[in-house]
């Protein structure tokens, strides 16, 4: 046995190796990390920022909405996924609804936007995607199926009053495929779409 | 006075008697009648606190008494997870639990019936005799204690170190050594075996067992154990199993049923608050219900049972264990030590052939060696006359002449003709050392000599050099006897079991290097010590032990006393030395070396059953719970019903049917704990595959069949 | 077609690590039994005041992880509690009492269970400074405890089992740091975010305001998957786009989290001295690895449940980058490893996909397990498993060498008996008592009824097994939850630490018997297919109450 000596001595190593670890790893690792990141890949390491003509107008990796201050959905923009996230994609407050398979809430939900959807679109309830239908787990999901992409076009086009094959011929050019060819699933990142449907229109 | 029911038996009928053992082992219903009244007395909960498992369900049981008294007056059984349950169902479950508590103390009773079966045999040796107790012995003045005074006394009032005069007819008192006399005594009572042996003082035959009897001459014994702790009182201890000390394997084995069942009491105790929230919680006799199926009861009821069982297979083996411990360690062996002699090969050597030298006539060689022979009274001597009997060379039964007894300095025996011819038989180097007295022997011959006896030895056989000097002073070597080692047969089939059970043998010898490297290859053994003294067994010993190999080995000698206390396994001969008894820690009361053997085995079915019924007990548990579960819940949460997938009539009857089950299992397995699993001398791997189809797997489908079967029956009982 | 992507997803994982196996199990191996200290490891000593060469009995190895866990513990809760005055605090003020504790017991015990969500409630500061360290240290704490578990076994009538501060440093500087300095760096070219510019405030494209969240995502992000931690930067942990932006980040998080746990079956097979023992408990934690996969892959792509089949699938809670297969390859690889980050939301899963990250915590975190924990959780059932296993081919039980008395079995015993306790009474505690029970109904359970259970036997199992993961819609920033949870924490990481270090002991002081016909061999398929029996029985037979009274409850209606 040890003496207490040796014991309190544990401690001591204890507090210094917290310290120096501290150092290493808390500050002059994150700051290595940092400085290759942004000298190597400063896009990436600040966000993939999304411009438009010079003015930030979101991150392509992070979902935003479309809906006018009141919540209702913008019949000229591409609609993501619904969000949980805040009063939805609330870049601050990144979230999914965590609502279980049988919650009441989330039945009620999905029938209110499958309703929603179908009379926004023009659309059989029928033959809304599932992803259209349901909150993403962080509630900044940048995606949607290619699917529920297609099922907006129509509505796109006649807000836009664009031809609904170049609109149409624009969402089959966004569709990003799974990631080497396997990984994931296909999808259109909204933001990006509705950035380049802005410069089809000019 | 003490029992003599053996001591006419021949060794024919003694093996019948051991049949007759073995078929006491077989269960019987009169046994199970027997064991009923200890079975209930064990239900004190002061003796049933030691094994947690039974415990448990004895409190479980009384608790449901209880409920079950109380019932009528608070409003009939409570219903339990949303499901009513009939009038009888508390009852059910009560009597049942009760049950089986009763069925594990029956397994344990009657185990310890059969010991005690046995230990009253052993116990009529231990009746109270008379003591001719020395006062005032002085071994230098009156070694037989002639002279002095001699006071009786109750053996049981001996102390350790007294001495006592016993004379033929009388009861030996008290374990102890002859420090003085010759007596042959009758030790029927111990070991069955009829033939009185002779015990003298001086040397590996001194040792006495209490309850034996003097049947010839006179001797002064010295007291060498307490009353209460003899031998025989050992092995009465053990076989009853009252002085039975666990084992290190098995108190790990009741850890982890001890923590097993200490899971299961959280998961019990945990449920009803949890299932609260869901408004499903269980009523206390389902919930005690499914903790008593749970905590491994098969193997925590029968595991005393298997113990004892053990310990008794060792007895009707004639085989004294004077621990748990060393059963235990006999299943772990690595390494097991034979001696040659009485194990390998028959005990005597017999001579099969008289190889002649060149000048010497075949006739003389067997003429000389018959005759220094014909006195000789070990069986090699005597194989000799007979082999030149069977040659034609007859030398009649006696002769004139004076008889050179074998000394251990000489190493030579012979015989000294009236005419002044000495024949003398015996090693070659005392042989050679004896005519070197005279003058040296001419080279030619020596080489010659050499090449015989080197033949000899490289076959095995031990070579007896003859030789003569006559009275006219010609000194001649005559040529040489091969004595031959017989191995005893179906040896080396024995020893390839043992290699693939994982036992490495090793050949203690006395002989030369060569000899015995002939008889260990024709045996089959992995390995000899030659010219082995105690010492070089022990260093073999202890070289084997520093490689991590478990070692078990034979002695009689108190030369052997280190040694054998060395070995983890030191089984000591009968007829042995009470020191090299005292070093062991088993004997063997028929003195069979190759015992070893089967002692190995019957440690190795120890753990076995225990593991398969440890296995088969926690396998049961699937299907009860597909019993249980379901029948717990599906009032509040239908869709559990997929879960009964024994498709059990009710909720109540599936409770009570994996209850039954659990209950009856027990005593459909005591003959099983009883008679220990069939042990098959093959490879680890192999057995585990085996065991765990048959335990392990036939563990989780047995009681979906049982559970259902009975589920069919009380599916009748109205109510249900 | 879906189902042969999917297939390709696991064989490409599978490959991936099949490739590592060998060299950073060996690497590993070499790690912690070279004899040479790198110069920085020299002067780290002398700073901290340790002579690298002495070793420890297996008392002093405890004392040691003990010290620095108590020392790591006091230092994030002072750092969250001192966190209005400290820099790059973002303006967040000082975290309450409870959670700091909950916070610090969680990240020590290399659980990673928030009960807060980061956005809200922490600065950089303790992020780094704070939580990253502990992502590093805690993780090599529980490989210095597997390691000095494997010595017990290598060595031979020894009286120490290795110098826990030499351990610890080179576990940190030769294991995590550079594979985290690599791997930090392919994550920021993948799109992971590093920096330190707070919230930025931007134009949406429709007009809107949005708040884009920055920070030093990728250098935390790395080593929360490979120290098995699973703390998210970000509310939505591993869902969050900017800490895995598309489903290759996502593969190779899986890879992170997964190479240490089973490249250290590898390091111990070295060890002692013989690979294919090694190899044998990889084949028991991939074997139930796969088949928990494919349950969960079923049960989601099935879409059982009133919600999932109104929608058509069950995409709730789900990214649809990731979809439903790199969700489940993600959610099954972060319960089985202890790290616990969450690529999709298991409070939405259907009942019985939902029951399966919960079946993989009440494994014990050992198929293949937390870095460590992992190996040391399978050593101990294997220990269980050649005690039956040894009974039925008659010797006493003996692994790789050393007998399993008593003592053995009562420090294994009491090992599986830690975890299983906690979780039950937790969660019994939860609901048993009345006024906590009110408050637990109240404000913690998200979803009313059944699942409501399963929130709270989720948490109370993931914390006790140092998961970390959740079904988030509980909130568990309460007085009693983060108390209970706390303790749970800390309880389960450090109970067992001592138990295994005892074992260490123990064996380490055995001599080594040789193997012989007669010993049970434990490198073959037989004994793989007993350690996962004893491995899924042991759970089966301790949870499946109270399975049934949450997501089977839920799920078969």
């Amino acid at each position: 046995m040890s003496s207490p000596r040796t014991r309190i001595r544990h401690y001591w190593v204890a507090l210094r190796a917290m310290l120096i670890f501290t150092v290493a790893l808390g500050v002059l690792y994150p700051l290595a990390v940092t400085g290759i990141g942004q000298l190597a890949f400063p896009a990436q390491a600040n966000g993939s920022l999304a411009k438009v003509g010079g003015a930030t107008v979101g991150s392509a990796l992070l979902g935003q909405s479309f809906a006018d201050a009141d919540g209702n959905p913008l019949p000229e923009w591409f609609q993501p996924r619904p969000s949980a996230a805040g009063a939805g994609y609330d870049a601050g407050a990144s979230s999914g609804s965590n609502w279980g398979p049988e919650n009441a809430d989330l039945i009620a939900a999905i029938e209110q936007r499958k309703a929603q959807i179908a009379e926004f679109n023009g659309v059989s309830p029928g033959d809304i995607p599932a992803d259209a239908l349901t909150a993403s787990a962080s509630g900044l999901d940048p995606h949607i199926s290619p699917d529920y992409a297609r099922l907006q076009v129509a509505r796109v086009a006649a807000a836009r009053h664009l031809p609904e094959e170049s609109v149409r011929a624009l969402v089959e050019a966004k569709i990003h495929n799974r990631d080497l060819g396997y990984l994931g699933e296909p999808t259109v990142n909204v933001l990006q779409l509705n950035i380049a449907l802005d410069a089809l229109k000019g | 006075m003490s029992t003599t029911t053996l001591s006419q038996a021949t060794p024919q009928e003694l093996e019948k008697s051991h049949a007759k053992k073995t078929m006491a082992t077989a269960f019987n219903f009169a046994q199970l009648l027997n064991a009923f009244p200890g079975a209930f007395r064990k239900l004190d909960p002061r003796l049933m606190w030691r094994n947690p498992v039974m415990f448990i369900v004895e409190v479980g049981a009384a608790l449901t008494t209880i409920l079950a008294v109380a019932e009528p007056f608070l409003g009939g059984p409570q219903s339990s997870g949303g499901t009513p349950v009939p009038a009888s169902f508390t009852w059910g479950i009560a009597v049942w639990l009760w049950l089986t508590v009763i069925f594990a103390n029956l397994a344990e009773s009657v185990a310890e019936g059969r010991g005690k079966a046995q230990a009253d045999s052993l116990r009529k040796t231990r009746t109270s005799t008379i003591a001719h107790r020395v006062t005032g012995y002085e071994a230098s003045v009156d070694p037989a204690a002639e002279r002095s005074l001699t006071q009786e006394v109750s053996s049981a009032e001996l102390h350790l170190g007294d001495i006592l005069v016993v004379v033929a007819g009388e009861l030996i008192p008290g374990d102890g050594d002859i420090i003085w006399g010759i007596a042959s005594i009758d030790e029927s009572a111990i070991t069955g075996e009829s033939a009185p042996v002779v015990r003298e003082s001086g040397g590996d035959r001194s040792a006495v067992t209490g309850g034996t009897r003097v049947l010839s001459d006179r001797i002064v014994v010295i007291v060498t154990s307490k009353p209460g702790e003899t031998f025989v009182d050992r092995m009465i201890g053990l076989v009853e199993g009252a002085s039975r000390q666990k084992t290190p394997n098995e108190i790990a084995l009741n850890i982890l049923l001890a923590s097993l069942s200490i899971i299961f009491v959280i998961v019990t105790l945990t449920l009803n608050p949890i299932a609260s929230y869901s408004a499903a919680t269980v009523s206390l006799p389902v919930l005690i219900a499914l903790l008593v199926c749970l905590i491994p009861t098969t193997i925590g009821a029968l595991l005393s049972a298997i113990d004892i069982a053990g310990m008794d297979r060792l007895v009707q083996h004639n085989v004294l264990a004077m621990s748990g411990r060393a059963v235990e360690a006999a299943g772990d062996v690595t390494t097991l030590l034979l001696d040659k002699t009485g194990t390998i090969t028959y005990g005597n050597r017999q001579a099969s052939e008289f190889v002649q030298l060149a000048d010497v006539s075949e006739q003389e060689l067997i003429r000389a060696a018959a005759l220094s022979s014909l006195s000789d009274p070990t069986p090699e001597g005597k194989s000799i006359v007979t082999l030149a009997d069977a040659q034609g060379v007859h030398v009649g039964t006696s002769v004139d002449g004076v008889i050179v007894p074998f000394t251990a300095q000489t190493r030579m025996s012979g015989l000294d003709l009236p005419d002044g011819t000495q024949i003398r038989k015996g090693a070659g180097s005392a042989v050679l050392a004896w005519l070197a007295e005279d003058e040296p022997t001419p080279s030619s011959v020596l080489i010659e000599l050499e090449t015989h006896v080197e033949h000899i030895s490289q076959s095995g056989g031990t070579p007896l050099v003859v030789a003569c000097k006559t009275s006219a002073g010609v000194n001649q070597i005559l040529g040489v006897v091969h004595l031959k080692d017989v191995v005893k047969e179906g040896l080396s089939e024995r020893f390839a079991e043992l290699r693939a059970m994982g036992i490495r043998t090793i050949m203690i010898t006395g002989d030369n290097p060569l000899t015995a490297k002939a008889i260990a290859a024709e045996a089959g053994v992995d390995d000899y010590l030659a010219e082995a003294t105690p010492e070089d067994k022990l260093a073999l010993i202890r070289r084997e032990q520093e490689g991590g190999n478990l070692v078990a080995m034979t002695g009689d000698g108190t030369n052997d006393a280190p040694a054998l206390a060395q070995a983890d396994v030191g089984v000591a001969m009968n007829t042995g030395t009470s020191a090299a008894k005292e070093a062991g820690n088993m004997v063997d009361l028929d003195s069979d070396p190759s015992k070893l053997i089967d002692i190995v085995r019957i440690g190795k079915q120890l753990l076995i059953t225990r593991g398969a019924l440890t296995t088969f007990s926690i396998a049961n548990d699937i299907a009860k719970y597909f019993a249980i579960i379901p029948a717990m819940f599906m009032g509040v949460f239908p869709g559990l019903a997929v879960l009964n997938i024994m498709n059990l009539h009710s909720p109540s009857s599936a409770v009570l049917s994996a209850i039954i089950f659990n209950a009856m299992i027990i005593i459909i397995l005591i003959p099983l704990a009883l008679r220990g699993v069939k042990y098959r001398p093959l490879s680890a791997s192999k057995i585990l595959s085996r065991n765990l189809l048959v335990y392990g797997l036939g563990g989780v489908i047995a009681p979906f069949i049982g559970i259902k079967l009975i589920d069919l029956i009380i599916s009748v009982i109205p109510g249900f | 077609m879906d189902t042969l992507f999917a297939i390709f997803q696991v064989a490409s994982l599978v490959l991936i690590l099949a490739l590592l196996y060998h060299p950073l199990g060996e690497y590993m191996a070499r790690i912690y039994t070279s004899t040479k200290d790198l110069k920085v490891e020299r002067g780290f000593y002398r700073l901290i005041g340790v002579e690298a060469r002495s070793e420890q009995t297996w008392q002093s190895y405890l004392r040691g992880v003990l010290a620095f866990s108590v020392t790591g513990l006091l230092f994030v809760y002072l750092l969250q509690r001192f966190q209005a005055v400290l820099p790059y605090s973002l303006g967040l003020p000082a975290v309450p009492e409870g959670l700091s504790f909950n916070t610090a017991a969680s990240f020590v015990a290399n659980t990673n269970w928030q009960s807060y969500s980061p956005e809200l409630t922490l600065g950089y500061t303790v992020q780094i400074a704070g939580l990253a360290v502990q992502n590093f240290v805690s993780a090599a704490v529980g490989i210095a405890v597997a390691i000095a578990l494997v010595r017990g076994f290598a060595r031979r009538k020894s009286g120490t089992i290795g110098n826990f501060w030499v351990d610890l440093t080179r576990g940190t500087l030769r294991l995590l740091l550079p594979i985290s300095l690599l791997g930090a760096v392919v994550l920021i070219a993948s799109g992971v975010i590093q920096n330190f510019n707070g919230f930025t405030e931007i134009s949406t494209l429709s007009g809107g305001v949005q708040h884009l969240p920055g920070g030093p995502v990728a250098s935390q992000e790395v080593i929360k998957n490979l120290g098995t931690n699973g703390g998210g930067f970000f509310n939505a942990n591993a869902a969050h786009p900017f800490e895995n932006p598309n489903a290759w980040t996502s593969l190779l998080q899986n890879v992170l989290m997964l190479m240490i746990p089973f490249s250290l079956t590898r390091t111990f097979g070295r060890m002692v001295g013989d690979p294919k023992q090694g190899h044998a408990i990889l084949a028991v934690m991939a074997t139930i690895f796969v088949t928990s996969l494919t349950f969960l892959t079923y049960l989601e792509l099935k879409g059982a449940g009133t919600a999932p089949q109104l929608a058509g699938a069950a995409m709730e809670g789900k990214e649809q980058r990731f979809g439903i297969f790199a969700s489940t390859l993600f959610g099954s690889t972060s319960t089985l490893t202890s790290t616990g980050a969450v690529n999709s939301m298991h409070d939405s899963y259907t009942a019985l996909g939902g029951m399966m990250p919960m079946i993989n915590m009440m494994l014990g975190e050992v198929t293949p397990g937390g870095v460590g924990s992992g190996l040391y959780g399978m050593l101990i059932l294997a220990v269980i498993a050649v005690f039956i296993g040894g009974l039925l081919v008659g010797r006493t039980p003996e692994y790789l060498g050393k007998k399993l008395g008593p003592k053995e079995i009562k420090l294994a015993s009491l090992f599986i008996l830690v975890t299983p306790t906690l979780a039950l009474v937790g969660t019994a505690l939860s609901f048993g008592i009345p006024a906590i029970r009110a408050d637990v109904e109240a404000t913690s359970i998200w979803n009313p009824g059944v699942h409501g259970l399963s929130e709270v036997l989720y948490a109370f199992t993931s914390a006790a097994n140092n998961n970390g993961s959740a079904f988030a819609g509980l909130t568990a920033n309460t007085p009693w939850l983060n108390t209970a949870l706390g303790i749970a924490m800390l309880l389960g990481r450090f109970i067992p630490i001592v138990f295994v270090l005892a074992l260490a002991g123990s064996l380490a002081a055995q001599d080594k018997v040789p193997a012989t016909a007669g010993t049970l061999p434990t490198h073959r398929p037989q004994f793989v297919g007993l350690l996962i029996g004893v491995t899924l029985i042991v759970t089966a037979l301790t949870y499946f109450p109270v399975l049934a009274l949450g997501p089977l409850a839920e799920g078969l209606l």
